[in-house]
C-alpha cells in the first residue's frame, strides 16, 4: 500500500483523524482538565489564602517530589530502565548545593557561589553521575538493573554520612544558599532572599522550575532521542538493529533522568536550608516511582496527578485525616466506636496504607491511572503471547485435573 | 592476639553471621528460582520471625511468674529457645504462603515490574505491622543462651579466640536445616516436583504437578527458614528492631546472587561468604564502612559475574 492511500484511510477513519488533533469530545474534555489544573496550580497560593487551607507549608514540598516523579519517569517511563535509587541523585543535587553555597562546607574558604549557579552545577553533576551509574550497568536489564540501583541508592547516602569531615555526616549542613527573587516586602518592590517563610514565593520558584521541567520533558519525549528511549524500552534488539546508538541512549536516559532529581535536590535543600543524609532513603526511592507508577507510566501528565495524589497523602491526608476522624469520634458518640476513633493516629499506618495501596494498584490496574496507550498494552501482558499461553495452559490444566 | 588467631576469631564470628544470612538468602534463590520473582518483602518476613521469637521469649517466662527466663532452670530455658524457633519458623511460613496467595499469584503471568512493585507493597505493610506490634525504637531481645568461652572452657585450648555456645548455635541450628532443605528438594517427591516446576512450568503443570500447591510450598520453605533466621538472630544479636528486615534482606539478596540465583548450594556459599566478607571489613576497615562493601560488592558481582559464583545462564526477561 502506497503513503498517500495510508493516509487517506487514516482520514476516512474519523476517531483516528479527528483525535489527532483534539477535536473529539475527549479531547477537549482532556484538554479542559488539564487547563483548569494548570490554572489551579498556577493560583494555588491564592486559593489557599482565599478558602484558608494552610497548605502552603506543604505544598512546595509535593511540587518538588513531583518534579522528581517527572525526572524518573524519563528513566523508568521512556527508557523502560527500573531506578530503585532514584533518591540518591536527589541527595546528590542537594549536597552540591550546599557544598557550592554553605559556609559550613569544606569548600567555603576557596569557593563559594549563589543558589541560581549552584542549581545549574548541580543539575550537571547529577547528570554525571547519572552517567557515572548507567555506564556500568549498560548490560544490565530487568530486576538486576533494578537491585544495582538500589545497592546505589543505598551506598550514595552511607557514604555522605560516613565521610564526616566533608559532609559533617549525621549533623548534617545548614545555611545552605538562597535565591533571591523581585517579591514585595514590608511594602517595598525589590529583590530580596526568600527563606522558608516565603511560602508563596518558594511556591512560584518551583512552579516556575517544574513548568519548564515540563515543557523540556515534553519536547524530549517527542524528539528524536525520546523516539529512541521509546524504541529501546519496546524492544531493544530492534532498535539497535534500527540503527539506535544504544549506549548513547541509554546514558542519556540516566544523565537527564538523574539532572531532574539533582535540581529538584538543589531546591530541597535551600529550601530546608538544612540536609543529612537520612532524608534520602529508600523510602523516598519508592514513593517516587510510585508516584510514577500510579499516575501511568510514561505519561507525564499521568505522574504530574500521581505526583500531587500520593504528595497530598504523604504529607497532608495522613495527619489532616486523623484529626477528622478524632473529629467523627467526639461528634458521633458511640460507646465503643468512638474511643477507638479518638484514639486512632493514621500516621502510625502510613506505611501501611501506602504499601496496600501498591498492592491494590498492581492487582488491579497495574498500568496505573492514566497510562499510555502501549504502556498499558504491556503492563496488562497483552502484547506478548508467551503471557497469554502460560495462562491458558494453567487454566486447561486446571481443567484437566477437575475432570 | 596473634595473627592466625586473629584470622580465625574473624572467621569464626564471619560463619555464625553467615549462616543466618545463608538461611534468609535460601528463600530469596527458592523464588527466584521457580517463579523469577524478587521477594522484597522476603527480608521483612525474616524479621516478623524475630519479633515472633521475642514475643515468645518475653510471654513464656511472664507464665512462671518471672521477669527474666533466665533466672528460670535450664531444661525450661532451652524449651523456651526451642518454642521461639518453631513459632519464628511456624509464623514465617505461613505468613509467606498468604504473601504469595494475595501479592504475587495473580501476577504471575504479568510484566516483572508488577510483581516486584506488589512485592514492594507488601515489605511496606509488614514494617508497618512489626512497628504497631514491638513500636519503632530498637528492642533488646532477652540473652537466654549460656555464656560459655567454648575453646577454654570445654576444650581447655588457651587461645585469645573468642568462640561462644551462642556462636556454635547459630550454626548448629542453621546447617542441619540447610541440609534438610537440601535433602527435601533432591530426594522427595514434592522436592521433585519443585525442580520442575522451576525448570519449565508449563510441561511440569502438563506432567500433572499442582503450580499452585508447588508454589506455595515454595513459599512456605522459603519462608520457614527465614523464620529461623529470624529467631537465630534475635538470640544471637540480643537484638530486635522493626527496621531490620531492609538491611537483612538485602545482604541476604547480595549472598544469592553472589552464590548464583535459583540455586541452593550458591546461597549457603553466598552467605558464609557475605558473612566473612561483612566480619573483615568490621575488623580491617569500619563497621561504618561495611554496608558500603557489601552493597558495592553486590554492584560489582551483577556487573561483572551477574550469573555468580555457582549460576547457570538464567533467561532473563525484562
Amino acid at each position: 500500500m502506497s503513503a498517500a492511500a495510508t493516509t487517506s484511510k487514516a482520514r476516512q477513519n474519523p476517531a483516528f483523524g479527528l483525535r489527532r488533533n483534539g477535536q473529539t469530545p475527549d479531547g477537549v474534555v482532556r484538554n479542559a482538565v488539564l487547563v483548569t489544573f494548570i490554572i489551579f496550580l498556577a493560583l494555588y497560593p491564592i486559593i489557599d489564602r482565599g478558602l484558608g487551607l494552610q497548605k502552603m507549608g506543604a505544598v512546595p514540598g509535593i511540587l518538588i517530589f513531583t518534579i522528581l516523579a517527572l525526572g524518573l519517569n524519563i528513566v523508568v517511563g521512556f527508557a523502560g530502565l527500573l531506578d530503585l535509587g532514584y533518591a540518591a541523585f536527589f541527595a546528590i543535587g542537594g549536597y552540591t548545593a550546599a557544598f557550592l553555597t554553605s559556609p559550613t562546607s569544606p569548600l567555603a574558604p576557596y569557593f563559594q557561589t549563589n543558589f541560581y549557579v549552584a542549581m545549574i552545577l548541580s543539575f550537571f553533576v547529577a547528570a554525571l553521575f547519572g552517567v557515572i551509574l548507567g555506564a556500568p550497568t549498560l548490560r544490565l536489564r530487568g530486576d538486576y538493573l533494578a537491585i544495582v540501583t538500589l545497592a546505589f541508592g543505598e551506598i550514595v547516602p552511607r557514604v555522605i554520612l560516613n565521610l564526616e569531615q566533608w559532609t559533617k555526616g549525621a549533623r548534617g549542613m545548614k545555611a545552605i544558599g538562597v535565591p533571591t527573587l523581585p517579591t514585595v516586602q514590608n511594602g517595598q518592590v525589590g529583590l530580596y532572599e526568600i527563606y522558608n517563610q516565603n511560602q508563596t514565593e518558594w511556591y512560584y520558584l518551583i512552579f516556575t522550575v517544574g513548568a519548564i521541567s515540563v515543557f523540556a520533558i515534553y519536547r524530549l519525549a517527542h524528539s528524536r532521542i525520546g523516539r529512541a528511549w521509546m524504541a529501546m524500552r519496546e524492544d531493544e534488539l530492534a532498535a539497535g538493529a534500527m540503527g539506535i546508538n544504544l549506549v548513547q541512549t541509554k546514558l542519556l536516559a540516566f544523565a537527564i533522568g538523574a539532572s531532574f532529581s539533582g535540581f529538584a535536590g538543589s531546591i530541597w535543600a535551600s529550601m530546608l536550608q538544612f540536609i543529612d543524609p537520612f532524608q534520602f532513603d529508600f523510602s523516598i526511592s519508592v514513593i517516587v516511582l510510585a508516584m510514577v507508577i500510579l499516575g501511568g507510566i510514561g505519561n507525564t501528565w499521568g505522574v504530574i496527578f500521581g505526583g500531587a495524589v500520593l504528595g497530598f497523602y504523604d504529607r497532608i491526608l495522613t495527619s489532616d485525616a486523623t484529626s477528622w476522624l478524632r473529629g467523627i469520634g467526639a461528634a458521633v458518640d458511640l460507646p465503643v466506636i468512638s474511643s477507638v476513633l479518638k484514639e486512632i493516629d493514621l500516621t502510625n499506618f502510613k506505611f501501611g496504607i501506602f504499601g496496600a495501596a501498591l498492592v491494590i494498584l498492581m492487582l488491579t490496574r497495574p498500568e496505573g491511572l492514566f497510562p499510555n496507550r502501549a504502556r498499558a498494552l504491556e503492563m496488562k501482558g497483552e502484547a506478548g503471547p508467551e503471557a497469554g499461553d502460560a495462562i491458558t495452559t494453567e487454566e486447561r490444566t486446571a481443567a484437566g485435573a477437575r475432570a | 592476639m596473634q595473627i592466625q588467631e586473629e584470622v580465625l576469631q574473624v572467621l569464626l564470628i564471619g560463619i555464625a553471621n553467615g549462616a543466618i544470612i545463608a538461611l534468609i538468602a535460601l528463600g530469596y534463590t527458592l523464588v527466584y528460582g521457580i517463579i523469577e520473582l524478587i521477594n522484597f518483602a522476603h527480608g521483612e518476613v525474616f524479621m516478623i520471625g524475630t519479633m515472633a521469637a521475642l514475643t515468645i521469649v518475653t510471654w513464656v517466662p511472664s507464665l512462671f511468674g518471672v521477669k527474666q527466663a533466665f533466672t528460670l532452670p535450664g531444661p525450661i530455658v532451652a524449651l523456651i529457645v526451642l518454642g521461639s524457633l518453631v513459632a519464628a519458623m511456624v509464623t514465617c511460613a505461613l505468613l509467606n504462603v498468604v504473601v504469595e496467595r494475595v501479592a504475587y499469584r495473580r501476577l504471575r503471568a504479568a510484566p516483572k515490574l508488577a510483581p516486584l512493585i506488589s512485592a514492594i507493597g507488601v515489605s511496606f505493610v509488614l514494617v508497618n505491622v512489626g512497628l504497631l506490634w514491638k513500636g519503632p525504637s530498637q528492642l533488646n531481645f532477652p540473652d537466654l543462651l549460656p555464656q560459655v568461652d567454648i575453646f577454654r572452657d570445654w576444650l581447655g585450648i588457651n587461645t585469645l579466640v573468642l568462640f561462644t555456645f551462642k556462636d556454635l548455635l547459630a550454626i548448629v541450628i542453621a546447617v542441619p536445616l540447610m541440609l534438610g532443605l537440601h535433602l527435601f528438594v533432591q530426594h522427595t517427591r514434592l522436592g521433585k516436583a519443585m525442580r520442575a516446576t522451576a525448570q519449565d512450568r508449563d510441561a511440569a503443570s502438563m506432567m500433572g504437578i499442582d503450580i499452585n500447591l508447588t508454589i506455595a510450598l515454595t513459599f512456605l520453605l522459603g519462608g520457614a527458614l527465614a523464620g529461623a533466621a529470624g529467631a537465630i538472630n534475635g538470640l544471637y544479636n540480643n537484638s530486635a528492631w522493626a527496621f531490620q528486615g531492609f538491611r537483612g534482606g538485602l545482604y541476604a539478596f547480595t549472598a544469592a546472587v553472589m552464590g548464583g540465583i535459583g540455586n541452593l548450594r550458591g546461597a549457603y556459599i553466598g552467605g558464609m561468604a557475605i558473612g566473612i566478607v561483612a566480619a573483615i571489613s568490621d575488623r580491617v576497615i569500619d563497621a561504618r564502612w561495611t554496608q558500603v562493601v557489601v552493597f558495592g560488592l553486590l554492584i560489582l558481582v551483577l556487573i561483572f559475574k551477574p550469573t555468580g559464583i555457582l549460576g547457570e545462564e538464567t533467561t532473563e526477561r525484562a
